[in-house]
């Protein structure tokens, strides 16, 4: 089983030895322009894996999902700041620069949001889940254009929080990219190992049919929850590695049309195999920078066709290389 | 507060609820009838604020202009709506989604080809731009007064149309129960085409009287789009009453939160918090809104 070559494994093992020798052709080319572009649709693929854990396997709309980005980020621009400024953070917490104690931050203090937000937003379901996890990325969006302390809506600018445990320079384009390939690789593997857990399959059972899940007495709402949480905690390390890779954080990444961004990525790539995430990451990222090169009007063209592929295309790119049966979607 | 500043407020308020009910309106009865989610309903409320702020200049008239931006709104909307949205009924709310936020990155870049993307602004029609002594010593823009009023007209032409009408009877029964209203011989393809189009006719009238008193740019129905949801979802997903209220309430929410936080020294901004804090409450105790509809 772990040896057999079906399409998509070898698709998958061929993007991923691409993604590898990227930075090393890039340099060798003298393109390494390339090198800070694909490090940053890297990072948007790990908070497209994250979401296709709650939207693909959990059925789970979430509308919201930009705002555990953009908390994520701004726990990494935050101490950075506090550090530059040897100022303490609500008075008693000191500023960091290192990414080993800002990033797991990051990750910790978004995971807390997704579970405060989920505890609240997994008592209600269709519409008005989609609703709620929207109007809870604003309410966080708004505290961020309204704290003046960091910015505001002009955003927030920093200086280093670019050494990683102490040696590794992320300053250096290559290393970066390595370690956010490296991140990106951990999530994926994890996430693999998570879907196809007892834990997993529950999440599925839900999206697939709840009220059976519970007759069998799983208690669905905690399932749902710890998934909810889990993935708002992994956004929230690609928002931390994200403020890293840009020096400056602004509430923009939390715009509501953010979120429509990462679900775009998740559907072109196709949901519920992790895989498809990241290849919707490469796609729209690269479309979203090269495109206006050729016309500054691109979205017109894109609108339409992110429409024919919701009505003909379904399974996305990724769902073209899977074998027909495995990776669909449910129909909840 | 003083006394004057509250009626101002109060009044600021209500215009601004029966804006957003404008807009509510429709997209609750796409929402409930044919259980779409219809992110791109900001478009027209936007197409409505293009069509008409063009057309001021050019037939001279505010309200020939306003006539015709609504039936530009409701023709566009028309054909979204056969060409686009009639397959995505049967589907799921991600689809839906997907699909409609495709629309939205449309028509923005469309209004960006044909108007640029500076923004435009628009006069008060001259007819409307004085001040009238409501209460002695508070002058009130008599424009504010006008939308107040057609907002309240247009809410009670839409009472009277659901609940004493035929086509009203039949949206009804369309909400409550969809196939047996097509078995029962009613053409139920045609009737969501009708009530699509009045959607986005409302759309385009909230954002034709919006028009004159923000900014006409390409980001204004993005904007008020979130808050229309708001107030939907408080209200409960079908309901035109429950919309009406709620949109009174997160009027009043929205306009009194910008004021009061600088009573008490802190950022208007933080204003903005105050529906969606609103709504989670609401949801909390009441997941599926103030006014369920039936069904």
């Amino acid at each position: 089983m772990i040896l057999s070559l079906d399409r998509s494994r070898i698709f998958v093992l061929v993007l991923l030895a691409a993604l590898a020798l990227l930075p090393i052709v890039a340099t060798l080319g003298g393109e390494e322009f390339y090198i800070g572009q694909f490090r940053r649709i890297l990072i948007f693929a790990i908070a497209a894996i994250s979401l296709d854990l709650i939207l693909g396997y959990g059925g789970m709309v979430s509308l919201g999902h930009a705002a555990f980005v953009g908390v994520g980020a701004y726990v990494v621009a935050i101490l950075v700041h506090h550090a530059n400024e040897e100022t303490l953070f609500l008075g008693f917490i000191p500023g960091t620069f290192e990414p080993l104690i800002t990033w797991p931050l990051a990750m910790l203090v978004a995971g807390a949001f997704a579970f405060v937000i989920g505890l609240i937003s997994l008592r209600t379901s269709g519409v008005y889940f989609i609703m709620i996890t929207l109007a809870f990325a604003q309410m966080v969006y708004y505290v961020f254009v309204s704290w003046r302390t960091y910015g505001g809506d002009d955003g927030l600018r920093f200086r280093g929080g670019d050494t990683l445990a102490g040696f590794i320079d992320l300053g250096d384009d290559l290393t970066f990219y390595y370690v956010v390939f490296a991140v990106l690789l951990a999530v994926l593997y994890l996430g693999r190992r998570l879907v196809k857990s007892r834990f997993g399959r529950v999440i599925e059972g839900c999206r697939e049919n709840e009220r059976r899940m519970r007759a069998l007495g799983f208690p669905s709402y905690r399932y749902k929850l710890a998934a909810f949480t889990i993935a708002g905690a992994v956004a929230g390390l690609a928002g931390g590695l994200f403020a890293t890779h840009e020096a400056y954080i602004s509430p923009s990444i939390m715009h509501w049309t953010r979120s429509g961004d990462l679900i775009i990525m998740v559907i072109l790539g196709g949901m519920g195999t992790l895989y498809g995430p990241l290849v919707g990451a490469v796609v729209f990222m690269l479309m979203e920078k090269f495109l206006p090169d050729y016309t500054q009007h691109w979205q017109i063209v894109f609108g339409p066709v992110l429409v024919l592929i919701v009505l003909f295309a379904r399974r996305g790119v990724f769902g073209w290389v899977l074998p027909a049966r495995a990776g669909g979607r449910g129909h909840g | 507060m003083p006394l004057l500043l509250f009626l101002e407020q109060t009044l600021n308020g209500l215009q601004f609820g029966v804006t957003l009910f404008l807009m509510a309106a429709g997209l609750t009865l796409v929402l409930g009838i044919m259980n779409m989610v219809n992110l791109a309903h900001g478009a027209f409320y936007m197409l409505g604020a293009y069509f008409a702020a063009t057309l001021v200049p050019i037939t001279g008239s505010f309200f020939m202009s306003v006539v015709l931006a609504l039936a530009g709104a409701a023709a566009v909307g028309l054909l979204t709506e056969m060409v686009a949205l009639r397959t995505l009924y049967s589907r799921d709310h991600l689809d839906q989604v997907l699909a409609t936020f495709g629309l939205i990155l449309f028509f923005r870049e469309l209004v960006k080809i044909v108007w640029g993307p500076i923004a435009i602004f628009m006069d008060v029609p001259d007819l409307f731009s004085g001040r009238v002594e409501i209460v002695p010593g508070a002058p009130y823009p008599v424009y504010r007064l006008l939308v107040l009023a057609v907002g309240v007209t247009v809410g009670g032409f839409l009472w009277w149309l659901i609940t004493r009408t035929r086509l009203g009877m039949l949206i009804r029964a369309g909400a409550s129960n969809r196939e047996m209203v097509g078995a029962l011989g009613v053409d139920i393809k045609r009737l969501y085409t009708l009530v699509f189009a009045l959607g986005c006719a409302l759309a385009a009238l909230a954002g034709v009287m919006a028009g004159p008193l923000y900014v006409v740019d390409i980001g204004m129905g993005d904007d008020i789009l979130i808050k229309t949801f708001v107030v939907i979802v408080i209200g409960g997903i079908g309901s035109v009453r429950g919309a009406f209220v709620a949109a009174i309430i997160v009027g009043m929410v929205d306009t009194f939160g910008r004021i009061l936080p600088s009573q008490f020294g802190l950022s208007a901004t933080i204003a903005e918090l105050a529906i969606y804090i609103l709504m989670a409450a609401v949801l909390f105790w009441k997941p599926r809104g103030l006014f369920p509809a039936a069904g």
